[in-house]
């Protein structure tokens, strides 16, 4: 035992007894630019081969995993805020400086949506039973308040601007309309200006497609605004005078963080849980006997009891794949390297690199958690940039290993048991029989 | 009081993970206690040559221990693998230190509750030196559990709070004291109840008082992680405790001429370092229910820090205002 063993910055391998042991090696989550797909979930599990935890809806976002348990050793947090992109509150004064604020559904973008759909490959032949661009322009309606237009023959309306196509005035859409005019889009050589939508947006090859497709059948009705369901790409109950963007998602795939001091290990009464050479903390299966005392003394809530099995279960970075020059299954499976395996040193330079970059881009809330090697665990060997504060991710937000104060508390004991024995001795001097 | 604080979480998920131990271990507490406070009471029956306190100790010792590695065992998640504590020796895991020590405590107080089966063995033969042998053995071994007894009923202490649990854990300069004031306390429960006397009543008083001053800073003096131990279930199994351990105390010494009111004074004691153990075990579990317990402590050590200390803090930006709509 070195003087850190217990507390303070400290190569873990060293002390754990390793003469030749290779560089440190972790994981750096960069939640920035995590998009929550959860290919980190599904890669941990299949490599692993870790059970099923499961298939629960719980209603908090897109997050059906819930934590870190014996049966999810990479969990993806998913948290929802009325905030911008950058952090700053919806009320904070150009929190929405140069991003869009208008909605991001209109009829005339829905329209274009439509357009866009693939050839149904039947031309000249059978048109589709909906008609695509009337449900488009009627879709959103609701939202911005716009009337459908009354005489709208077909899904473009006729070249009347307050209709189906109520756009922004813009004309450069030539193409859109002039090839569409065989079906639904209305009054001819009219429609290019009617149908004008979203000034600006240069979707050049809508035109074409909109041409075969777009029979105007039952339309008629679709003058009356009818909502038919279609999905929409804006959020329920949004109305046209709030900003677009005052929500923001943060997502985040958290990990056993292969703390320096773990506490997990230094509770561990069989030897069960061990420091490998690479720095990091695995459960051996075969010894592990079901205490429970690792689950207690991990500070995040990490390390779990497989309810089937008895035993304590979690992320083992891969022992077995990066003992053979492979990265973990998780950072193997992220298409987005938000989850980052190497040698910690180099991640702990990246990482600083990559917060100094987004700070100076104005993310002012970005911040890396667990890097620091005279924190409460020594560090953590999987570290993480965040974009708010720890807890709201679920995380700690200044854990310390219990172990800190084991010395303390077996003083603490032993002042007990000797106040104990004095006791006793107090109790019984002076007692002949 | 402490003022309400607000604070973040995620869904309001417990952050450390609730302890997966069972009614077991709480059990087990009050019962390696007991067996410790019996083991000294058999101790003290026989330096003083009582034999009734010292074959009601040993015997009860015995019995405790019995129950005490059977609850260990039965919590495990894999009991067929309960020898595998005795793989290592780890002064960082209390609960390793505390496999050795019930497990050299229990080879005494076995030896010493054996040798109580001496004077009903034939004379001659194997059994008949057996006869002669046991009862210095016995002797020794009796001292020897007694000697460890003291660590046997506070290392538990260490073993709740070793953990990230957080009433435990910031409790861990009392509960030491609060477990060996009960563990005296339920010994001299046996005591009274086998054979009261002036020892007994004098162990009962300085353990109750002992448990309870203990109990009294366990309860207040940790600021927001003593909340769990007044609230709810625990709440009111330690008031209950409070109360029968008071009142056994109280009737040992007025009773102490009625053989019937010793008796009931020992009972009152016992079950109040029952429900002692019961009561920090199961404010222990809520506070980590809780992620209250956990993100204000752990907060509140930052700002007093001077800001943001976390990990990386140096680098990080002035505090964003805490819940999503009040800035």
């Amino acid at each position: 035992m070195g003087s850190n063993s217990l507390y303070g910055p400290l190569d873990p391998a060293l002390d754990a007894g390793y003469t030749d042991a290779p560089p440190r090696m972790g994981f750096f989550t960069d939640t920035s630019v995590c998009i929550g797909c959860k290919a980190c979930e599904v890669a941990c599990k299949t490599w692993n081969a870790v059970p099923d935890d499961g298939f629960d809806l719980l209603g908090q976002s897109y997050d059906n995993t819930g934590g870190l348990t014996a049966n999810s050793w990479r969990h993806v947090a998913f948290i929802e805020q009325p905030r911008s992109s950058s952090g700053a509150a919806t009320d904070t004064p150009g929190a929405f400086a140069g991003l869009p604020v208008g909605p991001s559904s209109v009829p005339a973008t829905n329209v274009v949506a439509a357009r866009s759909a693939p050839d149904t490959g039947t031309s000249p032949g059978i048109p589709p039973a909906v008609d695509a661009l009337a449900a488009a322009a009627t879709a959103g309606t609701e939202f911005i308040g716009a009337a459908p237009s009354p005489g709208a023959t077909g899904g473009c309306g006729s070249g009347d601007t307050s209709g189906g196509c109520a756009c922004g005035g813009g004309s450069s859409r030539g193409g859109a309309s002039a090839a569409g005019s065989s079906g639904g889009c209305g009054s001819g050589a009219g429609a290019s200006e009617g149908c004008a939508c979203a000034g600006g947006s240069s979707h050049g090859g809508a035109s074409g497609v909109g041409a075969s497709g777009a029979g105007a059948i039952g339309v008629g009705a679709s003058g009356s605004g009818e909502f038919l369901g279609m999905p929409m790409t804006d959020l329920p109950g949004r109305v046209n005078e709030a900003p677009r963007s005052d929500f923001r998602w943060l997502m985040m795939s958290n990990v056993c963080k292969h703390c320096t001091h773990a506490g997990c290990l230094d509770v561990c009464p069989t030897g069960a849980l061990f420091r490998t050479e690479f720095g990091t903390v695995v459960v051996q299966d075969d010894i592990c006997n079901g205490c429970g005392y690792c689950i207690s003394g991990c500070p995040y809530g990490v390390i779990d009891r497989r309810e089937d099995d008895g035993r304590a279960w979690k992320c083992t970075l891969c022992y077995d794949r990066i003992g053979d020059g492979l990265e973990p299954a998780c950072a193997k499976a992220c298409p987005t390297e938000s989850i980052q395996f190497g040698e910690l040193d180099e991640l702990r330079e990246r990482a600083a690199r990559r917060l100094e970059t987004l700070q100076s881009q104005g993310v002012a809330e970005a911040r890396l958690y667990g890097n620091d090697p005279s924190d409460g665990v020594g560090g953590d060997g999987a570290f993480f940039l965040l974009l708010d504060e720890p807890e709201v991710y679920g995380l700690p937000p200044d854990p310390h290993v219990p172990t800190r104060d084991v010395v303390a508390m077996w003083k603490r004991a032993g002042l007990a048991a000797l106040t104990m024995a004095a006791t006793a001795v107090v109790a019984f001097a002076g007692r002949r029989k | 009081m402490v003022p309400e604080a607000d604070f973040q979480s995620y869904y309001g998920r417990p952050i450390v993970r609730p302890p997966v131990w069972t009614h077991d271990i709480a059990i087990y507490l009050f019962t390696g206690g007991l067996a410790a406070g019996s083991a000294m009471v058999a101790a003290g029956g026989q330096a003083t040559n009582d034999p009734v306190l010292r074959v009601a100790g040993r015997a009860t010792a015995m019995g405790a221990l019995g129950a005490s590695a059977f609850f260990l065992i039965k919590d495990l998640g894999r009991p067929d693998r309960f020898h595998h504590m005795l793989r290592v020796a780890k002064p960082t895991s209390p609960m390793s230190m505390g496999t050795w020590l019930l497990s050299f405590f229990g080879g005494a107080a076995g030896v010493a509750a054996a040798a109580e089966v001496a004077p009903f063995l034939p004379d001659r033969g194997v059994l008949g030196l057996a006869r002669k042998v046991l009862p210095p053995v016995g002797a020794a071994a009796g001292y020897g559990a007694a000697l460890l007894a003291p660590g046997l009923a506070t290392y538990t202490a260490v073993l709740f709070s070793d953990t990230a649990v957080p009433s435990w854990n910031a409790a861990y300069p009392d509960l030491p004291f609060m477990f060996a004031g009960s563990a005296l306390a339920s010994g001299a429960g046996v005591g009274l109840v086998a054979a009261p006397g002036r020892s007994m009543r004098r162990m009962a008083v300085a353990g109750a008082a002992v448990e309870l001053a203990a109990g009294h800073r366990v309860e207040h003096g940790h600021g927001l992680l003593s909340e769990p131990y007044r609230k709810g279930r625990p709440g009111k199994l330690l008031r209950a405790a409070r109360l029968l351990t008071a009142v056994g105390a109280v009737g040992a010494v007025v009773g102490h001429r009625s053989r019937v009111v010793s008796a009931l004074a020992g009972a009152s004691l016992l079950a109040g370092s029952a429900l002692t153990r019961f009561g920090v075990f199961e404010g222990g579990v809520e506070s980590a229910k809780d992620p209250r317990y956990t993100v204000i402590p752990q907060r509140e050590g930052l700002n007093k820090a001077g800001g943001v200390k976390v990990s990386g803090g140096a680098a990080a930006p002035p505090s964003v205002p805490g819940g999503p709509a009040s800035a």
